[in-house]
């Protein structure tokens, strides 16, 4: 098993550098200057600008640059915000927790929704139960989740009042009070995120039951008189969700394109909502480091997807 | 060929009139036995329905409705829709349904237009994957894969944050724009078509009639464009109907976090963007382009879903 991980994780390093050649390319295609502010800035005489790019090697080839720039955030050198005078790393491991816990939530919501609305519609294939899940399931994909987000405001805040619409990291409350504020508040988010991710998963759950529920060994089980509940869950669940696996994997960067998405309604305080206001604020350290962040997430997610295959399909864990 | 009986009858080819039905079958061309099946998904043909409505509203409605999209007007702020504005007001007292609809043409354009970019540079990818073995096709679908682990929204708000201002001064603020998010849009989209077509093209090269083509001495350009692609579209064109789709929600992403086109140009995005803190005043307002993206995004996804069940030959039905 460890040596199946090792492995994985040496493929995943190629990745990382393909991501961070494609974002330092974009960068370095960018029109404009690191330093276009000190431009701007009459107090800084052009001669003291030039010294400053020949300090910061701004001079030097590209992939002198990009070679020193990997190294830099190799060692954890994150660089510095333009705006919050906070070195980056700082600024995203304040963020980073939120924002997990945020999808984290979510996708266990969803996993709840999808698993057994999709396997047991597609254990009664066509039948009235199996029609309205699909309906739903293609109206829940077909939402696009900022839609969702102000249609839940327009209803559990401001018609209904019942939510909070504006998420708050620090809650003057202690004890029970304080658990339910966190909880409350979180709520709209993660129901937002959970039914988008929900709807299109049990469409993959239901087809990919759909496939194993026919074959011979489902049919074996069942003949030696094993009750419904154990061949669905021992048998027909367990290989069903190897595709499924993948399908989830591959939607990865969708759901923290969601994420962003929701906390930019929410204000939550994540590195997604954090992303958008340094974009907005033309700091271009933050931007850099919350994207390439993202694709180590996306990496990393697709990592856990490999392990959980090497547990679903003992074939394929020693290879 | 001459004296043997044809087992289609022979069509006069001005009028597609029969002129001597020699054996009684009907011949079935693929197009037509496509759509006999597609007719059969009711709810996708709802949907197209839906969606030519809202193309012909969107092209033509503005030619009836001749009330300009930036007409302020104070005295009818926020209005809930009635009778001079059908879809009611926004803040600045503009008629929603002249933006809606100007709106419309936009999203509908670049869901379009990103389409056909993504669909291109997949078939392109995946054909030359699929024609070439070894290390071409390893490393195309290496770079496949790689794009497909990006995480796509942040490195679409990256790209437009870097590129927005260069190309607004070369093609003016909206065309240059719309150019920009086609090409991101669509340079994120192409992998499930490159690995679509590049299957297809693992399958179909190995076909008897694709050898047969070979044996003849056709060239490798000839087989893969007379032969191969024909054959390799049903898919294609499912993934690129959902892509449509998807296109259309990623532009209103971008507009709705207020970096997708100029604030002066309304698409259905942007206007919910504006919409979003009036909600307890005005909840028509985000209602009304909501709801238009959320109508025109559903019709598509089931236009997909029965042309899967229209262009796949190897579902009975």
């Amino acid at each position: 098993m460890s040596q199946y991980l090792l492995r994985r994780l040496l493929i995943a390093v190629p990745s990382l550098l393909g991501i961070s050649i494609i974002l330092f390319t974009i960068l370095a295609l960018a029109p404009g200057d690191p330093f276009g502010e000190l431009a701007t800035n009459p107090a800084v005489p052009p001669e003291v600008r030039a010294a400053l790019r020949e300090k910061f090697g701004l001079n030097d080839p590209v992939y002198v640059r990009y070679l020193r720039w990997l190294m830099a955030m190799s060692q954890g050198d994150w660089g510095f915000s333009f705006v919050s005078r906070v070195d980056v790393d700082v600024l995203i491991l304040q963020r980073l927790p939120t924002t997990l816990i945020v999808i984290g939530a979510s996708q266990v919501l969803a996993l709840l929704i999808a698993l057994p609305v999709g396997t047991y519609a597609a254990t009664r294939p066509y039948s009235l139960f199996d029609q309205v899940a699909n309906t739903l399931a293609f109206v829940g994909f077909s939402l696009p989740t900022f839609f969702t987000g102000i249609v839940f405001i327009l209803i559990f805040s401001v018609t209904l009042d019942w939510l909070p619409f504006v998420y708050r990291s620090e809650i003057d409350a202690t004890g029970f009070a304080f658990v339910w504020g966190h909880i409350k508040q979180a709520i709209m988010p993660v129901a937002v995120l959970g039914l988008f991710q929900g709807a299109s998963w049990t469409r993959f759950v239901r087809s990919a039951v759909l496939d194993v529920v026919r074959l011979d060994y489902v049919t074996t089980a069942r003949a030696k008189g094993l009750a419904e509940r154990v061949v669905i869950m021992k048998h027909i669940v367990r290989n069903a969700l190897i595709p499924v696996v993948t399908l989830v994997a591959l939607q990865m960067p969708i759901v923290f394109g969601g994420a962003i998405v929701t906390e930019q309604i929410f204000r939550i305080p994540g590195i997604g909502s954090l992303l958008i206001s340094s974009i907005l604020a033309n700091d271009t350290p933050v931007i850099m480091a919350v994207t390439f962040v993202f694709a180590c997430l996306v990496i990393l997610f697709n990592l856990i997807a490999d392990i959980l295959y090497g547990w679903l399909d003992p074939r394929i864990s020693y290879r | 060929m001459a004296g043997s009986t044809r087992a289609s009858p022979i069509v006069e080819p001005a009028t597609g009139v029969p002129i001597a039905v020699a054996a009684p079958r009907r011949h079935v061309t693929p197009g037509r036995e496509a759509w006999r099946r597609f007719r059969r998904h009711r709810l996708a043909v709802l949907s197209a329905g839906i969606l030519m409505t809202m193309i012909v509203a969107v092209v033509f409605g503005p030619l009836i409705w001749r009330v300009p999209i930036n007409e302020i007007d104070f005295a009818a702020m926020l209005e809930s829709p009635s009778w001079a504005h059908p879809l009611g007001t926004d803040d600045l007292g503009q008629d929603l349904l002249a933006r809606m609809m100007y709106g419309g043409r936009i999203s509908l354009a670049v869901g379009l237009a990103a389409m056909t970019m993504a669909v291109v540079v997949g078939t392109l990818v995946g054909a030359v994957a699929g024609v070439s073995r070894g290390r071409v096709d390893a490393g195309l679908m290496w770079l496949t894969d790689l794009f497909l682990s990006l995480p796509q929204l942040p490195l679409l708000l990256l790209i437009i944050y870097l590129f927005r201002d260069s190309l607004k001064e070369v093609a003016g603020p909206e065309m240059g724009t719309f150019v920009l998010i086609v090409v991101v849009i669509g340079g994120f989209r192409w992998m499930p078509v490159a690995r679509l077509v590049r299957a297809q093209f693992f399958s179909l090269r190995e076909r008897d009639f694709v050898e047969a083509a070979r044996a003849l001495g056709a060239s490798t350009l000839r087989q893969v464009v007379r032969h191969i692609l024909p054959n390799a579209l049903g898919p294609v064109i499912v993934a690129g109907t959902i892509d449509v789709a998807a296109a259309i929600i990623a532009e209103s992403t971008l507009s709705f976090l207020g970096l997708g086109f100029p604030p002066d140009i309304p698409t259905w995005g942007r206007i919910l963007y504006d919409a979003k803190d009036y909600l307890d005043v005005a909840p028509h307002w985000a209602l009304f382009a909501g709801g238009a993206i959320f109508l025109a995004v559903l019709s598509i996804n089931y236009i997909g879903d029965g042309l899967r069940d229209a262009l796949d030959p190897r579902r009975v039905m």
